[in-house]
């Protein structure tokens, strides 16, 4: 039943959105994405201003609701209609879906002048540049394996950087006894795999990360290992208060923030909400690699998708792109959005301590070869497969699932039935 | 129309002419009217329910392909259908389907008609008593679910308040346990509903002859029996109407799990329409999404179809 309804919706969204584009002009960017939070519109803004500096009019499109769903359900219903925007916030297989479907337009030129070959780590190209063209332009790299830690609290536990899982739980533990709240989790399933992605590059190491979530080798993801990582995240989901099923993400920071929890593991968006909150790394808070990931960098970025525009609106969309990867933007962008700059050669002088970590973590794991895609985030594996692995972490969490061995031969079965 | 021309032979035959084309619009008028809103009817319910299945035959996944690939999106449904444990996510949703729409309709009805009974004792307040019942219908059930979902969260509603109050062994966390977040569904659900279902009772127990109440009570009826006997099946067609309506709202209800359970824990409170929006949209998976769609109308039509159909013959009879 709400599939027709959702069908109406879309017909009503291509006919606004064909309205839409003959009343564009070509003097104008327009531009789908779902940064309505006040940070992140802030961090928009600069764009905005770059580009009206060289004359271009912005136009959002506009899409409600957090989280991109909406976002996503509009743009397929704009490509179907055949009206495309200029560019649209996208992320890591969703370009590549599109780019097959035949719909990105090709940025090669711009990129070549550009020199984004060199500047832009590989791994990002492997979403950005599709058939040779590049289609996509990356605005950031957030990076998941980080613990956030309430400085104040640490202290008051005694406790010092933990380097290895056992050191965590050994930490977790003082914080029980003090009466803290250990870890503070938001019981959502994609939050629970981004725990996840950090407990299993952990337990097994950057090599066995990257065959059983990036390649998705059978074999690594039915092995001993995996159900040594599905051990763990039970052993360090017991450090949850009970009621932390369906928990928004940055309410288990806010807990953080507060002292009321010791702990979170999340993306560095979450550094975000610390400094929104005006504390300041080092002093208020500690950002720490997760203990045993040190040297990896699990990761996700933020794109902005370029469609395959007529030539008259093409001198907008060039500006657009090169405004994005230009190093002013990338540094203003990241240093309000709390993520690191998606090219490797930005000077770090604006970032925070925890910035200056992140953007010296990224540089040493591009040219380590430990970079990353994270599964939970998209960027492992096309969406139904992370979805399904998603679906698994999350059962597991919640009791469903009630071995390491079951959750094992679940995830294999569930990513086996989604490929 | 033609009657009026041959009833009237004196009329030139320009005139007649004229109020034949001026009969002929009138009596079109109604199908010119009912046209568009037919076409779109036709297009955009029947011709998308035709889409559908033929989608959930290729193995389109985050756009529509047109190349049949055959019944694997069925497979699929076919063996979740038994993964029960750990249960597969579309088990889940159609054993929640089959909790939530037993209890939010057996519920609705039984609590409707008990307020509807109570109300129609002539009581003073009753101009005050029935908007009371009826606005929570007024609500979207996103209103509903965000308001219920603060009151049962452990932290923040019910509970913490009775901690306040000094009784701190009271304990109520089904919004956040896996076996128990569908009832919660149910509880918000039937707090919306019951009341529009009340006045649709109210309505029919009003219509009811006066003469044939007073008739049994003069026969000496009790009231127990005078409801039992008489009122309630008097009652049956409102019965089908609040039946359909609940039904329907029941099947469609999508927005009152996201709203107030976020899926619930590891997703035990999708209902089949979360399932469906969740594979179609979210996870790029249309051909099963579109399957999980067809076998929802299926399972409808097979309830409902039998239902309506029995009731209306013994209408026309």
């Amino acid at each position: 039943m709400r599939k027709f309804m959702s069908s109406a919706a879309v017909a009503v969204v291509m006919m606004a959105g064909l309205g839409a584009a003959q009343a564009a002009d070509v003097k104008e960017v327009q531009m789908l994405h779902w940064w309505t939070s006040g940070g992140e519109a802030a961090a928009l803004n600069v764009l905005k201003q770059d580009l009206s500096k060289e004359g271009f009019a912005w136009k959002d499109v506009p899409v409600a609701g957090g989280g991109g769903d909406a976002a996503m359900t509009a743009l397929k219903a704009m490509v179907a209609a055949g009206t495309y925007p200029t560019a649209s916030q996208m992320l890591g297989y969703t370009v590549l879906d599109y780019a097959q479907a035949g719909v990105m337009g090709d940025l090669t030129e711009t990129a070549k002048k550009e020199g984004w070959d060199k500047s832009v780590p590989a791994a990002l190209q492997k979403f950005s540049v599709y058939d040779g063209k590049w289609v996509a332009a990356p605005v950031n790299v957030h990076s998941v394996n980080w613990l956030w830690i309430n400085k104040a609290v640490m202290d008051k536990i005694g406790g010092t950087q933990p380097k290895t899982f056992d050191d965590l739980i050994a930490l977790l533990d003082k914080a029980k006894a003090a009466g803290v709240i250990p870890l503070a989790l938001g019981g959502q399933n994609w939050q629970e795999a981004t725990m996840f992605d950090s407990i299993v590059l952990s337990t097994g190491g950057p090599e066995f990360y990257k065959k059983a979530f990036n390649d998705l080798d059978e074999e690594s993801l039915k092995s001993d290992t995996m159900k040594k990582s599905f051990d763990n995240l039970a052993t360090i989901i017991k450090y949850v208060d009970p009621n932390f099923s369906g928990r928004d993400w940055n309410l288990a920071t806010a807990m953080v923030i507060k002292g009321d929890a010791l702990v979170q593991v999340m993306g560095d968006w979450a550094k975000g909400e610390f400094v929104a909150a005006k504390k300041t790394p080092d002093k208020d808070f500690l950002c720490y690699r997760f203990p045993g990931t040190e040297g990896s960098v699990v990761y996700n970025s933020d794109m902005f998708g370029m469609f395959n525009v007529p030539d008259d609106r093409k001198a907008a969309q060039v500006a657009l792109a090169t405004a994005t990867l230009s190093k002013s933007f990338q540094s203003a962008f990241n240093v309000v959005k709390g993520s690191v700059p998606a090219r490797t050669d930005v000077p770090d002088t604006d970032f925070d301590a925890c910035g200056k970590k992140g953007i010296a973590d990224l540089k040493a794991a591009n040219e380590g070869g430990t970079l990353f895609g994270s599964l939970a985030q998209g960027y492992g594996a096309p969406p139904a497969i992370a979805n399904a692995y998603k679906d698994v972490v999350s059962k597991f969490v919640h009791g469903q699932i009630k071995s390491s061995d079951e959750a094992v031969k679940q995830l294999v079965q569930a990513i086996d039935d989604a490929r | 129309m033609s009657t009026v021309a041959t009833t009237d032979p004196v009329l030139t035959p320009a005139h007649s002419t004229a109020i034949s084309l001026r009969g002929r619009l009138q009596d079109a008028l109604p199908k010119i009217v009912l046209a568009p809103s037919f076409v779109i009817t036709l297009v955009f319910v029947y011709g998308f329910i035709i889409w559908t299945a033929y989608l959930s035959f290729t193995n389109s996944k985050t756009f529509p392909s047109y190349a049949l690939t055959g019944a694997r999106a069925y497979q699929r449904l076919w063996r979740w259908t038994f993964e029960s444990d750990p249960p597969s996510s579309w088990y889940t949703s159609i054993t929640n389907m089959a909790i939530f729409g037993f209890l939010y309709v057996g519920i609705c009805l039984a609590l409707g008609l008990f307020l509807a009974i109570l109300l129609d004792q002539k009581i003073r307040g009753e101009g005050l008593l029935r908007p009371i019942f009826l606005y929570p219908m007024a609500l979207s059930f996103i209103v509903t679910g965000v308001a219920w979902k603060w009151f049962l969260d452990p932290g923040l509603g019910l509970e913490q308040t009775l901690h306040h109050f000094g009784w701190t062994s009271f304990h109520f966390d089904w919004i956040k346990n896996k076996d128990f977040v569908i009832y919660t569904v149910v509880i918000a659900g039937v707090w919306q509903a019951s009341g529009f279902v009340m006045a649709m009772f109210l309505a029919g127990l009003r219509g009811i002859d006066g003469e044939i109440m007073k008739a049994a009570q003069i026969d000496g009826a009790s009231p127990l029996q005078l409801y039992r006997r008489i009122v309630i099946p008097l009652l049956r067609p409102i019965f089908l109407s609040a039946f359909i309506v609940l039904a329907h709202m029941a099947i469609k209800s999508y927005d009152l799990v996201v709203a107030l359970t976020s899926g619930g824990p590891g997703g035990s409170a999708w209902l089949p329409s979360n399932f469906m929006y969740e594979y179609t949209f979210k996870r790029n998976e249309m051909a099963v999404g579109s399957a999980s769609a067809i076998i929802m109308l299926m399972t409808i039509s097979a309830i409902i179809v039998p239902y309506l159909y029995s009731e209306l013959k013994e209408k026309a009879r």
